[in-house]
Protein backbone atom coordinates (compact mmCIF):
# COMPACT_ATOMS: atom_id res chain seq x y z
CA UNK A 1 0.00 0.00 0.00
CA UNK A 2 2.45 2.50 0.82
CA UNK A 3 4.50 1.56 -2.19
CA UNK A 4 1.75 1.93 -4.54
CA UNK A 5 1.33 5.91 -2.58
CA UNK A 6 5.22 6.26 -3.44
CA UNK A 7 4.45 5.72 -6.64
CA UNK A 8 1.41 7.87 -7.29
CA UNK A 9 3.15 10.55 -5.11
CA UNK A 10 5.95 10.14 -7.56
CA UNK A 11 3.73 10.10 -11.02
CA UNK A 12 1.16 13.36 -9.78
CA UNK A 13 3.94 15.71 -8.59
CA UNK A 14 6.79 14.71 -11.19
CA UNK A 15 4.39 15.19 -13.92
CA UNK A 16 3.47 18.91 -12.37
CA UNK A 17 6.84 19.31 -12.12
CA UNK A 18 7.46 19.00 -15.42
CA UNK A 19 4.63 20.59 -16.83
CA UNK A 20 5.90 23.63 -14.97
CA UNK A 21 9.57 23.20 -16.57
CA UNK A 22 8.51 22.46 -20.39
CA UNK A 23 8.00 25.62 -22.68
CA UNK A 24 5.26 23.53 -25.01
CA UNK A 25 2.18 24.45 -23.87
CA UNK A 26 0.34 21.67 -25.13
CA UNK A 27 2.65 19.18 -23.93
CA UNK A 28 2.25 20.88 -20.18
CA UNK A 29 -1.61 20.82 -20.77
CA UNK A 30 -0.79 17.17 -21.17
CA UNK A 31 1.33 16.26 -18.09
CA UNK A 32 -1.13 17.95 -16.20
CA UNK A 33 -4.09 15.60 -17.33
CA UNK A 34 -1.67 12.89 -16.49
CA UNK A 35 -1.50 14.72 -13.08
CA UNK A 36 -4.94 14.59 -12.66
CA UNK A 37 -5.44 11.61 -13.65
CA UNK A 38 -2.94 10.50 -10.70
CA UNK A 39 -5.03 12.58 -8.13
CA UNK A 40 -8.20 10.34 -9.29
CA UNK A 41 -5.73 6.85 -8.73
CA UNK A 42 -4.68 8.65 -5.58
CA UNK A 43 -8.28 9.09 -4.30
CA UNK A 44 -9.10 5.44 -5.73
CA UNK A 45 -6.19 4.38 -3.41
CA UNK A 46 -7.90 6.28 -0.73
CA UNK A 47 -10.70 3.78 -0.97
CA UNK A 48 -12.96 7.08 -2.29
CA UNK A 49 -14.05 5.05 -5.68
CA UNK A 50 -16.85 7.95 -6.20
CA UNK A 51 -14.60 10.63 -5.64
CA UNK A 52 -12.23 8.96 -8.02
CA UNK A 53 -14.44 8.13 -11.07
CA UNK A 54 -15.85 11.78 -11.12
CA UNK A 55 -12.31 13.62 -10.92
CA UNK A 56 -11.71 10.80 -13.63
CA UNK A 57 -15.19 11.89 -15.67
CA UNK A 58 -14.35 15.81 -15.19
CA UNK A 59 -10.79 16.63 -15.33
CA UNK A 60 -9.37 14.28 -17.49
CA UNK A 61 -12.50 14.13 -19.88
CA UNK A 62 -13.72 17.46 -19.66
CA UNK A 63 -11.32 20.43 -18.17
CA UNK A 64 -8.84 18.84 -20.04
CA UNK A 65 -10.78 19.86 -23.11
CA UNK A 66 -11.01 23.48 -21.80
CA UNK A 67 -7.75 23.53 -21.23
CA UNK A 68 -6.19 22.43 -24.75
CA UNK A 69 -9.13 24.39 -26.68
CA UNK A 70 -8.49 27.62 -24.35
CA UNK A 71 -4.17 26.70 -25.37
CA UNK A 72 -5.27 26.20 -29.36
CA UNK A 73 -7.32 29.24 -29.53
CA UNK A 74 -5.56 31.76 -27.50
CA UNK A 75 -1.90 31.15 -28.68
CA UNK A 76 -0.43 33.49 -31.27
CA UNK A 77 2.84 33.60 -33.25
CA UNK A 78 5.99 33.22 -30.93
CA UNK A 79 3.91 31.46 -27.49
CA UNK A 80 7.09 28.87 -27.42
CA UNK A 81 9.47 31.35 -26.67
CA UNK A 82 10.11 32.58 -23.21
CA UNK A 83 8.17 35.59 -21.70
CA UNK A 84 10.54 38.57 -20.82
CA UNK A 85 10.37 40.74 -17.58
CA UNK A 86 7.71 43.24 -18.10
CA UNK A 87 7.39 45.56 -15.48
CA UNK A 88 8.48 45.87 -11.23
CA UNK A 89 4.88 46.76 -10.91
CA UNK A 90 3.36 43.30 -12.80
CA UNK A 91 6.36 41.44 -10.52
CA UNK A 92 4.72 42.77 -7.02
CA UNK A 93 1.33 42.07 -7.86
CA UNK A 94 2.24 38.31 -8.97
CA UNK A 95 4.42 37.84 -6.15
CA UNK A 96 1.16 39.33 -3.81
CA UNK A 97 -1.10 37.36 -5.56
CA UNK A 98 0.45 33.86 -5.47
CA UNK A 99 1.66 34.40 -1.82
CA UNK A 100 -1.41 35.63 -0.97
CA UNK A 101 -3.16 32.16 -2.75
CA UNK A 102 -0.27 29.91 -0.84
CA UNK A 103 -0.57 31.68 2.33
CA UNK A 104 -4.67 30.86 2.52
CA UNK A 105 -3.59 27.53 1.46
CA UNK A 106 -0.75 26.52 3.99
CA UNK A 107 -3.07 28.00 6.81
CA UNK A 108 -5.92 25.79 6.21
CA UNK A 109 -3.81 22.61 5.89
CA UNK A 110 -1.80 24.20 8.99
CA UNK A 111 -5.35 25.24 10.38
CA UNK A 112 -6.92 21.49 10.39
CA UNK A 113 -7.09 19.70 13.40
CA UNK A 114 -4.74 16.63 12.44
CA UNK A 115 -5.81 14.26 14.82
CA UNK A 116 -3.69 10.73 13.82
CA UNK A 117 -5.55 7.74 15.45
CA UNK A 118 -5.04 4.17 14.89
CA UNK A 119 -6.93 2.99 11.63
CA UNK A 120 -10.23 1.54 12.54
CA UNK A 121 -12.80 -0.05 10.76
CA UNK A 122 -13.03 1.81 7.50
CA UNK A 123 -17.03 2.43 6.99
CA UNK A 124 -18.34 1.26 3.88
CA UNK A 125 -19.39 3.98 1.91
CA UNK A 126 -21.91 3.27 -0.77
CA UNK A 127 -23.14 5.81 -3.74
CA UNK A 128 -26.45 5.80 -2.45
CA UNK A 129 -25.24 7.30 0.66
CA UNK A 130 -23.60 9.71 -1.23
CA UNK A 131 -26.13 10.66 -3.24
CA UNK A 132 -28.63 10.52 -0.16
CA UNK A 133 -26.09 13.32 1.78
CA UNK A 134 -26.10 15.33 -1.55
CA UNK A 135 -29.54 15.60 -1.62
CA UNK A 136 -30.47 16.10 1.67
CA UNK A 137 -28.21 17.98 4.05
CA UNK A 138 -25.98 19.36 1.36
CA UNK A 139 -28.09 20.20 -1.03
CA UNK A 140 -28.13 24.17 -0.85
CA UNK A 141 -24.41 23.30 -2.20
CA UNK A 142 -25.57 21.59 -4.86
CA UNK A 143 -27.66 23.97 -6.24
CA UNK A 144 -25.24 26.92 -5.69
CA UNK A 145 -22.94 24.77 -7.75
CA UNK A 146 -25.51 24.04 -10.27
CA UNK A 147 -26.62 28.04 -11.25
CA UNK A 148 -22.89 28.74 -11.21
CA UNK A 149 -22.24 26.31 -14.07
CA UNK A 150 -25.37 27.09 -15.39
CA UNK A 151 -24.39 30.80 -15.80
CA UNK A 152 -20.97 30.02 -17.42
CA UNK A 153 -22.55 28.01 -19.52
CA UNK A 154 -25.14 31.36 -20.40
CA UNK A 155 -22.27 33.67 -20.25
CA UNK A 156 -19.91 31.18 -23.05
CA UNK A 157 -23.44 31.11 -25.08
CA UNK A 158 -23.70 34.88 -24.96
CA UNK A 159 -19.71 35.46 -26.15
CA UNK A 160 -19.66 32.97 -28.73
CA UNK A 161 -22.79 34.16 -30.19
CA UNK A 162 -22.43 37.37 -30.78
CA UNK A 163 -22.32 37.66 -34.43
CA UNK A 164 -25.03 36.18 -36.37
CA UNK A 165 -23.98 35.31 -39.99
CA UNK A 166 -26.28 33.49 -41.53
CA UNK A 167 -25.15 30.89 -44.43
CA UNK A 168 -26.73 31.53 -47.76
CA UNK A 169 -26.90 27.61 -47.35
CA UNK A 170 -29.39 28.09 -45.05
CA UNK A 171 -31.68 31.12 -46.83
CA UNK A 172 -32.84 28.28 -49.48
CA UNK B 1 -19.46 -13.08 0.04
CA UNK B 2 -19.00 -12.28 -3.21
CA UNK B 3 -21.11 -12.97 -6.44
CA UNK B 4 -18.53 -15.81 -7.23
CA UNK B 5 -18.03 -17.31 -3.99
CA UNK B 6 -21.86 -17.58 -3.75
CA UNK B 7 -21.83 -19.42 -7.35
CA UNK B 8 -19.97 -21.62 -6.67
CA UNK B 9 -21.78 -22.79 -3.59
CA UNK B 10 -25.02 -22.55 -4.86
CA UNK B 11 -26.62 -24.80 -6.66
CA UNK B 12 -26.19 -23.04 -10.02
CA UNK B 13 -26.37 -25.14 -13.65
CA UNK B 14 -22.33 -26.03 -14.37
CA UNK B 15 -22.22 -24.57 -17.50
CA UNK B 16 -23.04 -21.05 -15.75
CA UNK B 17 -20.06 -21.53 -13.30
CA UNK B 18 -17.79 -23.49 -15.81
CA UNK B 19 -15.46 -20.32 -16.85
CA UNK B 20 -14.87 -20.02 -13.38
CA UNK B 21 -14.47 -23.01 -12.47
CA UNK B 22 -11.70 -23.51 -15.12
CA UNK B 23 -10.32 -20.23 -14.09
CA UNK B 24 -9.47 -21.93 -10.33
CA UNK B 25 -8.14 -25.20 -11.62
CA UNK B 26 -6.01 -23.21 -13.19
CA UNK B 27 -4.99 -20.45 -10.58
CA UNK B 28 -4.65 -23.67 -8.16
CA UNK B 29 -1.83 -25.43 -10.15
CA UNK B 30 0.51 -22.19 -9.40
CA UNK B 31 2.45 -21.37 -6.05
CA UNK B 32 -0.19 -19.55 -3.72
CA UNK B 33 2.20 -15.90 -3.77
CA UNK B 34 1.12 -15.85 -7.20
CA UNK B 35 -2.22 -16.68 -7.01
CA UNK B 36 -4.08 -13.44 -6.68
CA UNK B 37 -2.17 -11.68 -9.81
CA UNK B 38 -2.94 -14.73 -11.91
CA UNK B 39 -6.58 -14.75 -11.13
CA UNK B 40 -6.76 -11.49 -12.26
CA UNK B 41 -4.45 -11.54 -15.47
CA UNK B 42 -7.12 -14.70 -16.56
CA UNK B 43 -9.52 -12.13 -16.58
CA UNK B 44 -7.52 -9.61 -18.68
CA UNK B 45 -6.32 -12.18 -21.36
CA UNK B 46 -9.84 -13.67 -21.54
CA UNK B 47 -11.00 -10.19 -21.98
CA UNK B 48 -8.30 -9.87 -24.89
CA UNK B 49 -8.75 -12.76 -26.54
CA UNK B 50 -12.66 -12.77 -26.72
CA UNK B 51 -13.34 -9.55 -27.61
CA UNK B 52 -9.94 -9.45 -30.08
CA UNK B 53 -11.50 -12.30 -32.16
CA UNK B 54 -14.96 -9.98 -31.44
CA UNK B 55 -13.25 -7.09 -33.34
CA UNK B 56 -11.89 -9.35 -35.93
CA UNK B 57 -15.12 -11.27 -36.91
CA UNK B 58 -17.21 -7.73 -36.54
CA UNK B 59 -14.45 -6.31 -39.16
CA UNK B 60 -15.31 -9.34 -41.82
CA UNK B 61 -19.44 -9.38 -40.93
CA UNK B 62 -19.19 -5.82 -41.77
CA UNK B 63 -17.62 -6.02 -44.69
CA UNK B 64 -19.76 -9.05 -46.14
CA UNK B 65 -22.97 -7.50 -44.66
CA UNK B 66 -22.41 -4.60 -46.63
CA UNK B 67 -21.37 -6.01 -49.22
CA UNK B 68 -24.73 -7.83 -49.36
CA UNK B 69 -26.49 -4.02 -48.82
CA UNK B 70 -24.67 -3.05 -51.85
CA UNK B 71 -25.82 -5.67 -54.12
CA UNK B 72 -21.71 -6.78 -54.14
CA UNK B 73 -20.58 -10.26 -52.42
CA UNK B 74 -17.80 -8.71 -49.91
CA UNK B 75 -14.60 -10.43 -49.02
CA UNK B 76 -14.63 -14.12 -49.60
CA UNK B 77 -11.27 -15.41 -51.50
CA UNK B 78 -9.15 -15.67 -48.33
CA UNK B 79 -8.96 -19.31 -47.59
CA UNK B 80 -6.20 -21.50 -45.34
CA UNK B 81 -2.76 -20.17 -46.65
CA UNK B 82 -0.12 -22.61 -48.04
CA UNK B 83 2.19 -23.76 -45.84
CA UNK B 84 5.17 -25.46 -47.37
CA UNK B 85 6.33 -27.98 -45.76
CA UNK B 86 3.17 -29.29 -46.18
CA UNK B 87 2.69 -32.23 -48.75
CA UNK B 88 -1.11 -31.33 -49.39
CA UNK B 89 -2.81 -28.38 -49.69
CA UNK B 90 -6.60 -27.23 -48.19
CA UNK B 91 -8.54 -25.72 -50.85
CA UNK B 92 -11.74 -24.70 -49.51
CA UNK B 93 -11.65 -20.40 -49.09
CA UNK B 94 -13.67 -20.99 -45.86
CA UNK B 95 -16.37 -18.33 -46.79
CA UNK B 96 -13.57 -15.73 -46.73
CA UNK B 97 -13.54 -15.70 -42.72
CA UNK B 98 -9.98 -16.00 -42.44
CA UNK B 99 -9.90 -12.23 -43.75
CA UNK B 100 -9.03 -10.88 -40.66
CA UNK B 101 -6.16 -12.66 -40.21
CA UNK B 102 -4.61 -11.46 -43.70
CA UNK B 103 -5.86 -7.47 -43.40
CA UNK B 104 -3.82 -7.80 -39.50
CA UNK B 105 -0.69 -9.42 -41.14
CA UNK B 106 -1.06 -6.93 -43.75
CA UNK B 107 -1.41 -4.06 -41.30
CA UNK B 108 1.72 -5.40 -39.27
CA UNK B 109 3.78 -5.27 -42.68
CA UNK B 110 3.42 -1.66 -43.73
CA UNK B 111 5.68 1.19 -43.45
CA UNK B 112 4.79 3.16 -40.31
CA UNK B 113 4.96 6.70 -41.67
CA UNK B 114 5.86 9.49 -39.11
CA UNK B 115 5.75 13.14 -40.64
CA UNK B 116 9.20 14.60 -40.23
CA UNK B 117 7.33 17.40 -38.47
CA UNK B 118 5.51 15.18 -35.75
CA UNK B 119 5.74 15.20 -33.02
CA UNK B 120 6.80 11.76 -32.37
CA UNK B 121 6.11 10.90 -28.79
CA UNK B 122 2.86 11.98 -29.08
CA UNK B 123 2.16 10.61 -32.70
CA UNK B 124 3.04 7.53 -30.85
CA UNK B 125 1.46 7.11 -27.88
CA UNK B 126 -1.97 8.58 -29.21
CA UNK B 127 -2.72 4.93 -30.89
CA UNK B 128 -1.83 3.31 -27.93
CA UNK B 129 -3.52 5.28 -25.26
CA UNK B 130 -6.44 5.01 -27.30
CA UNK B 131 -6.64 1.22 -27.16
CA UNK B 132 -6.29 1.29 -23.77
CA UNK B 133 -8.68 3.68 -22.88
CA UNK B 134 -11.83 1.73 -24.90
CA UNK B 135 -10.29 -1.34 -23.34
CA UNK B 136 -10.60 -0.26 -19.86
CA UNK B 137 -14.30 -0.11 -20.40
CA UNK B 138 -14.89 -3.57 -20.64
CA UNK B 139 -14.01 -3.84 -16.96
CA UNK B 140 -17.48 -3.01 -15.41
CA UNK B 141 -19.61 -4.92 -18.59
CA UNK B 142 -21.60 -7.93 -16.60
CA UNK B 143 -20.99 -10.46 -19.95
CA UNK B 144 -22.51 -13.44 -17.60
CA UNK B 145 -24.43 -13.91 -14.25
CA UNK B 146 -20.79 -14.59 -12.28
CA UNK B 147 -18.57 -13.18 -15.34
CA UNK B 148 -18.21 -9.32 -14.30
CA UNK B 149 -14.41 -8.35 -14.33
CA UNK B 150 -14.51 -5.95 -11.50
CA UNK B 151 -17.70 -5.22 -9.59
CA UNK B 152 -17.47 -1.53 -8.76
CA UNK B 153 -20.28 0.58 -6.66
CA UNK B 154 -20.08 3.26 -8.83
CA UNK B 155 -19.68 1.41 -12.38
CA UNK B 156 -21.66 3.76 -14.77
CA UNK B 157 -19.57 6.48 -13.77
CA UNK B 158 -16.57 4.32 -14.46
CA UNK B 159 -17.42 3.38 -17.59
CA UNK B 160 -17.84 6.90 -18.96
CA UNK B 161 -14.68 7.95 -16.82
CA UNK B 162 -12.63 5.64 -19.00
CA UNK B 163 -14.88 6.53 -22.54
CA UNK B 164 -14.52 10.04 -21.95
CA UNK B 165 -10.69 9.61 -22.31
CA UNK B 166 -10.64 8.75 -25.53
CA UNK B 167 -11.30 12.47 -26.07
CA UNK B 168 -7.53 13.18 -25.22
CA UNK B 169 -6.14 10.57 -27.77
CA UNK B 170 -8.25 12.05 -30.49
CA UNK B 171 -7.07 15.55 -29.77
CA UNK B 172 -3.32 14.15 -29.52
CA UNK B 173 -3.71 12.31 -32.94
CA UNK B 174 -4.48 15.50 -34.24
CA UNK B 175 -2.25 17.87 -32.77
CA UNK B 176 0.91 15.21 -33.22
CA UNK B 177 0.56 14.98 -36.99
CA UNK B 178 2.01 18.97 -37.37
CA UNK B 179 -0.83 19.11 -39.59
CA UNK B 180 -3.55 21.57 -39.92
CA UNK B 181 -6.24 19.51 -41.92
CA UNK B 182 -5.51 17.05 -38.97
CA UNK B 183 -5.45 19.32 -36.38
CA UNK B 184 -8.52 21.10 -37.79
CA UNK B 185 -10.38 17.43 -38.26
CA UNK B 186 -9.76 16.91 -34.63
CA UNK B 187 -11.19 19.80 -33.23
CA UNK B 188 -13.96 18.59 -35.83
CA UNK B 189 -14.29 14.95 -33.92
CA UNK B 190 -14.00 16.26 -30.56
CA UNK B 191 -16.82 18.98 -31.44
CA UNK B 192 -19.02 15.63 -32.36
CA UNK B 193 -17.70 13.63 -29.76
CA UNK B 194 -18.34 16.39 -26.71
CA UNK B 195 -21.75 17.27 -28.10
CA UNK B 196 -22.83 13.64 -28.07
CA UNK B 197 -21.28 12.92 -24.60
CA UNK B 198 -24.23 14.48 -22.63
CA UNK B 199 -26.70 12.82 -24.41
CA UNK B 200 -25.34 9.31 -23.95
CA UNK B 201 -25.28 10.06 -20.34
CA UNK B 202 -28.56 12.06 -19.98
CA UNK B 203 -30.13 8.72 -21.84
CA UNK B 204 -28.49 6.58 -19.20
CA UNK B 205 -29.74 8.51 -16.66
CA UNK B 206 -33.60 7.32 -16.14
CA UNK B 207 -32.17 3.90 -15.14
CA UNK B 208 -30.02 4.92 -12.53
CA UNK B 209 -32.66 6.71 -11.50
CA UNK B 210 -35.45 3.51 -11.48
CA UNK B 211 -32.89 0.67 -10.60
CA UNK B 212 -31.65 3.15 -7.74
CA UNK B 213 -27.87 2.19 -8.57
CA UNK B 214 -25.03 2.71 -10.55
CA UNK B 215 -23.71 -0.23 -10.43
CA UNK B 216 -23.99 -2.56 -13.49
CA UNK B 217 -24.70 -5.68 -11.83
CA UNK B 218 -27.20 -4.62 -9.61
CA UNK B 219 -29.08 -3.06 -12.92
CA UNK B 220 -28.69 -6.41 -15.13
CA UNK B 221 -30.11 -7.87 -11.86
CA UNK B 222 -33.10 -5.62 -11.55
CA UNK B 223 -34.29 -6.18 -15.57
CA UNK B 224 -34.92 -10.27 -14.05
CA UNK B 225 -38.59 -11.65 -14.30
CA UNK B 226 -41.25 -12.06 -17.05
CA UNK B 227 -45.06 -10.36 -16.83
CA UNK B 228 -47.62 -13.10 -17.84
CA UNK B 229 -44.35 -15.27 -17.96
CA UNK B 230 -43.69 -14.11 -21.75
CA UNK B 231 -42.99 -10.73 -21.03
CA UNK B 232 -39.63 -9.47 -19.83
CA UNK B 233 -39.07 -6.99 -17.24
CA UNK B 234 -36.19 -5.57 -19.77
CA UNK B 235 -35.73 -1.58 -19.34
CA UNK B 236 -36.64 -1.29 -23.03
CA UNK B 237 -39.98 -2.80 -22.40
CA UNK B 238 -41.28 0.74 -20.72
CA UNK B 239 -41.98 3.77 -22.39
CA UNK B 240 -39.16 5.70 -20.94
CA UNK B 241 -37.06 2.88 -21.25
CA UNK B 242 -38.08 2.37 -24.82
CA UNK B 243 -37.36 6.32 -25.43
CA UNK B 244 -34.02 5.85 -23.69
CA UNK B 245 -32.84 3.33 -25.53
CA UNK B 246 -33.30 4.76 -28.55
CA UNK B 247 -31.63 7.97 -27.32
CA UNK B 248 -28.40 5.93 -26.12
CA UNK B 249 -28.47 4.29 -29.82
CA UNK B 250 -28.62 7.74 -32.03
CA UNK B 251 -25.94 8.92 -29.21
CA UNK B 252 -24.04 5.68 -29.01
CA UNK B 253 -23.62 5.58 -32.90
CA UNK B 254 -22.48 9.40 -33.32
CA UNK B 255 -19.95 8.81 -30.03
CA UNK B 256 -18.14 5.82 -31.45
CA UNK B 257 -17.75 7.95 -35.09
CA UNK B 258 -20.24 5.20 -37.08
CA UNK B 259 -22.19 6.18 -40.20
CA UNK B 260 -24.76 8.14 -40.30
CA UNK B 261 -21.95 10.06 -37.96
CA UNK B 262 -18.73 9.22 -39.34
CA UNK B 263 -18.11 13.34 -40.31
CA UNK B 264 -14.79 12.71 -38.66
CA UNK B 265 -13.02 10.17 -40.56
CA UNK B 266 -15.50 10.89 -43.91
CA UNK B 267 -12.78 8.48 -45.84
CA UNK B 268 -13.70 10.26 -49.27
CA UNK B 269 -13.98 14.05 -48.48
CA UNK B 270 -11.29 14.05 -45.68
CA UNK B 271 -9.44 11.22 -46.03
CA UNK B 272 -10.15 10.11 -42.71
CA UNK B 273 -9.93 13.60 -40.88
CA UNK B 274 -7.08 13.33 -37.48
CA UNK B 275 -5.68 10.00 -39.05
CA UNK B 276 -4.32 11.58 -42.27
CA UNK B 277 -0.95 11.28 -40.79
CA UNK B 278 -1.17 7.58 -39.42
CA UNK B 279 -0.45 4.56 -41.59
CA UNK B 280 0.17 0.82 -41.08
CA UNK B 281 -0.68 -1.07 -37.67
CA UNK B 282 -1.08 2.53 -35.90
CA UNK B 283 -3.59 2.99 -38.32
CA UNK B 284 -5.37 -0.22 -37.20
CA UNK B 285 -4.82 0.49 -33.72
CA UNK B 286 -7.37 3.44 -34.31
CA UNK B 287 -9.87 1.24 -35.92
CA UNK B 288 -9.34 -1.42 -33.51
CA UNK B 289 -9.99 1.27 -30.45
CA UNK B 290 -13.43 2.36 -32.23
CA UNK B 291 -14.88 -0.89 -32.64
CA UNK B 292 -13.61 -1.93 -29.10
CA UNK B 293 -15.43 1.60 -27.84
CA UNK B 294 -18.74 0.20 -30.54
CA UNK B 295 -18.63 -3.21 -29.04
CA UNK B 296 -18.44 -1.69 -25.22
CA UNK B 297 -21.29 0.67 -25.79
CA UNK B 298 -23.45 -2.03 -27.48
CA UNK B 299 -22.47 -4.03 -23.86
CA UNK B 300 -23.86 -0.95 -21.70
CA UNK B 301 -26.45 -0.38 -24.10
CA UNK B 302 -27.25 -4.16 -23.23
CA UNK B 303 -27.28 -4.11 -20.16
CA UNK B 304 -28.88 -1.57 -19.14
CA UNK B 305 -32.07 -1.18 -21.32
CA UNK B 306 -31.86 -5.09 -22.64
CA UNK B 307 -32.06 -7.14 -19.91
CA UNK B 308 -27.93 -7.59 -19.57
CA UNK B 309 -27.21 -11.57 -19.35
CA UNK B 310 -31.38 -12.47 -18.76
CA UNK B 311 -33.07 -14.81 -21.24
CA UNK B 312 -36.10 -13.28 -23.41
CA UNK B 313 -38.24 -16.21 -22.69
CA UNK B 314 -38.23 -18.22 -18.87
CA UNK B 315 -37.77 -21.82 -21.22
CA UNK B 316 -34.97 -20.74 -22.78
CA UNK B 317 -32.94 -20.18 -19.07
CA UNK B 318 -31.46 -23.32 -19.37
CA UNK B 319 -28.49 -21.32 -22.13
CA UNK B 320 -25.81 -20.08 -20.16
CA UNK B 321 -26.20 -16.24 -19.57
CA UNK B 322 -22.86 -14.96 -21.21
CA UNK B 323 -24.24 -16.46 -24.28
CA UNK B 324 -26.99 -14.59 -24.21
CA UNK B 325 -25.20 -11.95 -23.57
CA UNK B 326 -22.78 -12.32 -26.57
CA UNK B 327 -26.07 -12.79 -28.76
CA UNK B 328 -27.77 -9.71 -27.83
CA UNK B 329 -24.27 -8.10 -28.47
CA UNK B 330 -24.06 -9.90 -32.03
CA UNK B 331 -27.86 -8.62 -32.25
CA UNK B 332 -26.43 -4.73 -31.46
CA UNK B 333 -23.52 -4.97 -33.60
CA UNK B 334 -25.24 -6.17 -36.67
CA UNK B 335 -27.86 -3.20 -36.25
CA UNK B 336 -25.18 -0.59 -36.27
CA UNK B 337 -23.81 -2.22 -39.60
CA UNK B 338 -27.52 -2.74 -41.29
CA UNK B 339 -27.94 1.45 -40.06
CA UNK B 340 -24.36 1.88 -42.00
CA UNK B 341 -25.23 0.48 -44.61
CA UNK B 342 -28.57 2.59 -45.21
CA UNK B 343 -28.13 6.04 -43.67
CA UNK B 344 -26.73 8.87 -45.45
CA UNK B 345 -23.62 10.96 -43.89
CA UNK B 346 -24.93 14.25 -41.67
CA UNK B 347 -23.46 17.75 -42.00
CA UNK B 348 -21.56 18.83 -39.20
CA UNK B 349 -24.43 21.50 -38.78
CA UNK B 350 -27.28 19.15 -38.98
CA UNK B 351 -25.02 16.90 -36.42
CA UNK B 352 -24.63 19.41 -33.76
CA UNK B 353 -28.35 20.85 -34.28
CA UNK B 354 -29.66 17.16 -34.00
CA UNK B 355 -27.40 17.17 -30.66
CA UNK B 356 -28.48 20.17 -29.14
CA UNK B 357 -31.94 21.18 -29.97
CA UNK B 358 -33.55 17.30 -30.29
CA UNK B 359 -31.81 14.95 -28.46
CA UNK B 360 -30.80 16.71 -25.19
CA UNK B 361 -34.23 18.39 -24.49
CA UNK B 362 -35.67 15.18 -25.53
CA UNK B 363 -33.38 13.09 -23.28
CA UNK B 364 -34.08 15.81 -20.35
CA UNK B 365 -38.21 15.32 -20.76
CA UNK B 366 -37.26 11.70 -20.25
CA UNK B 367 -35.63 11.89 -17.36
CA UNK B 368 -38.69 13.25 -15.90
CA UNK B 369 -40.77 10.61 -17.36
CA UNK B 370 -38.59 7.98 -15.68
CA UNK B 371 -39.13 10.02 -12.23
CA UNK B 372 -43.07 9.91 -13.19
CA UNK B 373 -42.29 5.97 -13.25
CA UNK B 374 -40.55 5.42 -10.20
CA UNK B 375 -42.60 7.06 -8.18
CA UNK B 376 -45.97 5.76 -9.40
CA UNK B 377 -44.38 2.25 -8.66
CA UNK B 378 -47.19 0.86 -6.45
CA UNK B 379 -49.93 1.94 -9.14
CA UNK B 380 -51.94 -1.53 -9.53
CA UNK B 381 -54.93 -2.60 -11.88
CA UNK B 382 -56.18 0.40 -13.40
CA UNK B 383 -54.44 2.80 -12.28
CA UNK B 384 -51.18 0.44 -14.22
CA UNK B 385 -52.89 1.78 -17.11
CA UNK B 386 -53.16 4.98 -16.65
CA UNK B 387 -49.10 4.87 -15.41
CA UNK B 388 -48.16 3.78 -19.01
CA UNK B 389 -50.55 5.82 -21.05
CA UNK B 390 -49.29 8.84 -19.21
CA UNK B 391 -45.41 7.59 -19.64
CA UNK B 392 -46.25 6.91 -23.17
CA UNK B 393 -47.62 10.73 -23.66
CA UNK B 394 -44.61 12.02 -22.43
CA UNK B 395 -42.87 10.43 -24.79
CA UNK B 396 -44.33 10.81 -27.71
CA UNK B 397 -46.14 14.45 -27.17
CA UNK B 398 -42.53 15.97 -26.71
CA UNK B 399 -41.21 14.25 -29.71
CA UNK B 400 -44.08 15.10 -31.91
CA UNK B 401 -43.84 18.68 -30.98
CA UNK B 402 -40.28 19.35 -31.19
CA UNK B 403 -39.74 17.62 -34.52
CA UNK B 404 -42.31 19.93 -35.81
CA UNK B 405 -41.04 22.96 -34.59
CA UNK B 406 -37.75 22.24 -35.12
CA UNK B 407 -38.86 20.93 -38.77
CA UNK B 408 -40.72 24.15 -40.40
CA UNK B 409 -39.57 25.87 -42.66
CA UNK B 410 -36.70 23.10 -43.33
CA UNK B 411 -39.01 20.50 -44.81
CA UNK B 412 -39.65 19.37 -47.40
CA UNK B 413 -36.82 20.42 -48.96
CA UNK B 414 -37.09 22.22 -52.09
CA UNK B 415 -34.63 21.29 -54.46
CA UNK B 416 -33.75 23.58 -57.84
CA UNK B 417 -31.99 22.15 -60.69
CA UNK B 418 -30.37 23.94 -63.64
CA UNK B 419 -32.66 24.15 -66.67
CA UNK B 420 -31.40 24.81 -70.06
Amino acid sequence: MTLALILLSVLILGSAIVALSLRNLIHSALLLVACWAGIAAFYLWAGAEFVAFAQGLVYVGAISMVVLFAVLLTRQGTASEPLGFASWQRFILALVAGGGVAGILVGAVLGTPLTVTTPGPVPVLTVKQIGAQLMGPHVVALLVVGILLTVSLLGAVVLAAEENVKSPEDEV
Amino acid sequence: MSAYAMAVAGSEPFLERAPLLLRDAFVQLLPAPTQWLVHHLITIVAILAVFGLFFAFTTIAERKLLGRLQNRRGPNRTGVPQFSILPWRFKHTLFGLSQPFADAVKALTKEDIVPAAADKLLHFLAPVLVVAFSLLTFAVLPFGRNLIPVELDSALLYFFAAGSATELTIFMAGWASRNKYSLLAAMRALAQVISYELPLMLSVVPVVLVAGSLSTREIALAQGGWTFGIIPHWNVFTPWGFAGFLLFLVAALAESNRSPFDLPEAESELVAGHLTEYSGFKYALFFMAEYFGLTALSGLGITIFLGGWQAPVPFLGFVPSYAWFMLKLVGMIGFFIWVRGTLLRLRIDQLTRLAWQFIVPLALINLLNAAFWSLTRDWTGALQLVRWVISAAIVVGPFVLLGRKLNAGRAPRTYRYATS
